[in-house]
Order: C-alpha cells, then structure tokens, then sequence
C-alpha cells in the first residue's frame, strides 16, 4: 500500500517535472518557428488566386503529442466536477501548431507562395492506457511560376523534415 | 497525377469526370513501440514512433487511391478529404477520397 502510494506520488512528480519541462520547450521553439514561416500564409479558403499561373501540389504535416501523468491525472479530476480542462488544451494546441508547422515546411521547400484550403484532422491514438492526440493538417501549395497542373510525382509526406 | 484538395485549377479545363476514388489503409504498431509509448506517456512529448506510422499510412492510402485514379485514365485527382478514424486499440484506419478527372490539355 505504502509502495503503491509512494509511486504514485513519484510518477506525479515526474509526470509533473518532465511534462512541463517538455511543454515549455516545445512552445519556444513553436513560437521561433511561426516567426520564421509567417511570409508563408496558410489560407482556409477554398478559391486559389488567379493572378499569375500556379501549380498545384498537395502538402501536409502531422504530430502525435503524447499526454503525462500529471495532465492525465488532472483532466480526471476536472471530469469529476466539470469545466475547462485546460491540461489538454495546450496538449492539442502544441500537436495542431506543430502539425501546421510541419506542412508549412513541406509547402516552404517546394518553393510555394500559399497553402490553401487548409484542414485539420484530430485523431486520439489510444494504447492500452495511453493517451495520445494525433492531429494532422493538409492543403494545397500554390507553387508560382510553375506550369498550371504539370503532372507531378507524389511528394513523399514530411518524413525527413521532423525536427531532432 | 495532380493531386490537389482544391476544386478546380484556375486556368485548366476538366475533359471528363471519371467519379470517387478512393484508398485506405489500417496498420497498428508492434508491441515494443506501444511500450515505449506507455513510458512516453508518464513523461509527455512527442510519440515520434506514432507520428510516423500514421504518416505511412496515410502514403499509402494515397498510393491506393492513386493507382485507382491511374486505371480510370485520370490525370488529376482533385477534392482530396482525409478521414481517420480509431477502430481499435493501437490500430488507426486511414481514408483518402477524391474526384477522379481528366484535365484538358
């Protein structure tokens, strides 16, 4: 019983530590990312500009962001009385920026002027008692210059482009 | 074989419409991932193993949906909609969908 408490208070503790720690440096680093993609717009409509001829190329990005013991063990204990369980808030925040990020880059190393039609797609990827979110987000990079609706080969989704 | 989410291309014609195609995929990870995955989640961050496969996946429901589109005569896919959903335990079923046309050249 003693042990058992005892690791319960130890896997807290470190679910506390490491979870924020890791929170923490993912936010630095998703914030100097934005800044460095800003001049790349992700648009959410649905009709292309047509100013100037552009190629089409389909682009995405995905992240599966794992939850810790502390935000598991809080969102529990939100669900008992209700209301905003800010724990996973910023968990699917972190995943849909990230997710963003990641399609950007894809769209930037084509040589694109703009993402349109961007979409999200949010998946919970559940493993025994793991808790997970997967969000992946996805559209079309207007590439200038090129010609309109050359045939392209797929391009191989983002695989090398995730950051160390 | 353009492959867009968007409607229409701007400054080309569709000849003809050749209908939905469509490609999934349903993969689930090895038990040692799933247990790396158990540690990852004490501690938080990013479950790059998951992150992965759910990438291949995706490939490959593209690819299926692709060679549809290909033994149709299409030369452009356009509308693409990804859907995903959770069908069990650590395994993730991964849909793609879209119109299958013949762009004007």
């Amino acid at each position: 019983m003693m042990v058992e408490a005892g690791l319960f208070v130890l896997l807290l503790l470190a679910g506390y530590g490491f979870g924020q720690l890791a929170e923490r440096r993912h936010y630095r680093r998703l914030i100097a990312r934005e800044r460095e993609t800003n001049a790349l717009p992700a648009i959410a409509s649905r009709r292309p500009p047509t100013d100037r001829p552009y190629a089409q190329h389909l682009v995405s990005g995905n992240a599966v962001i794992s939850s810790d013991y502390f935000k598991s063990f809080m969102a529990g204990l939100i669900n008992v009385f209700g209301g905003r369980v800010t724990p996973y808030e910023s968990l699917i925040d972190r995943a849909r920026r990230e997710a963003l990020l990641r399609m950007k880059d894809e769209a930037k190393a084509r040589g694109a002027a703009y993402v349109f039609n961007v979409k999200f797609e949010t998946l919970r990827v559940a493993v025994g008692r793991v808790g997970a979110m997967e969000v992946l987000a996805y559209g079309t990079a207007l590439v200038p210059g090129e010609t309109p609706g050359a045939p392209v080969p797929l391009a191989p989704l983002a695989a090398s482009t995730l950051p160390a | 074989m353009l492959v867009s989410n968007l409607e229409f291309l701007p400054d080309r014609t569709v000849s003809r419409h050749l209908g939905l195609v469509q490609g999934s995929s349903v993969r689930s990870k090895h038990v040692g991932r799933d247990i790396a995955a158990t540690f990852k989640n004490v501690f938080g961050g990013e479950l790059r193993g998951y992150t992965e496969l759910l990438q291949d996946s995706r490939e490959e429901a593209t690819a299926r949906m692709l060679e549809q589109a290909r033994s149709l005569g299409a030369n452009a896919v356009l509308n693409i909609r990804y859907s995903t959903s959770s069908i069990a335990a650590g395994a993730a079923e991964i849909f793609v969908y879209g119109t299958a046309v013949e762009l004007a050249e």
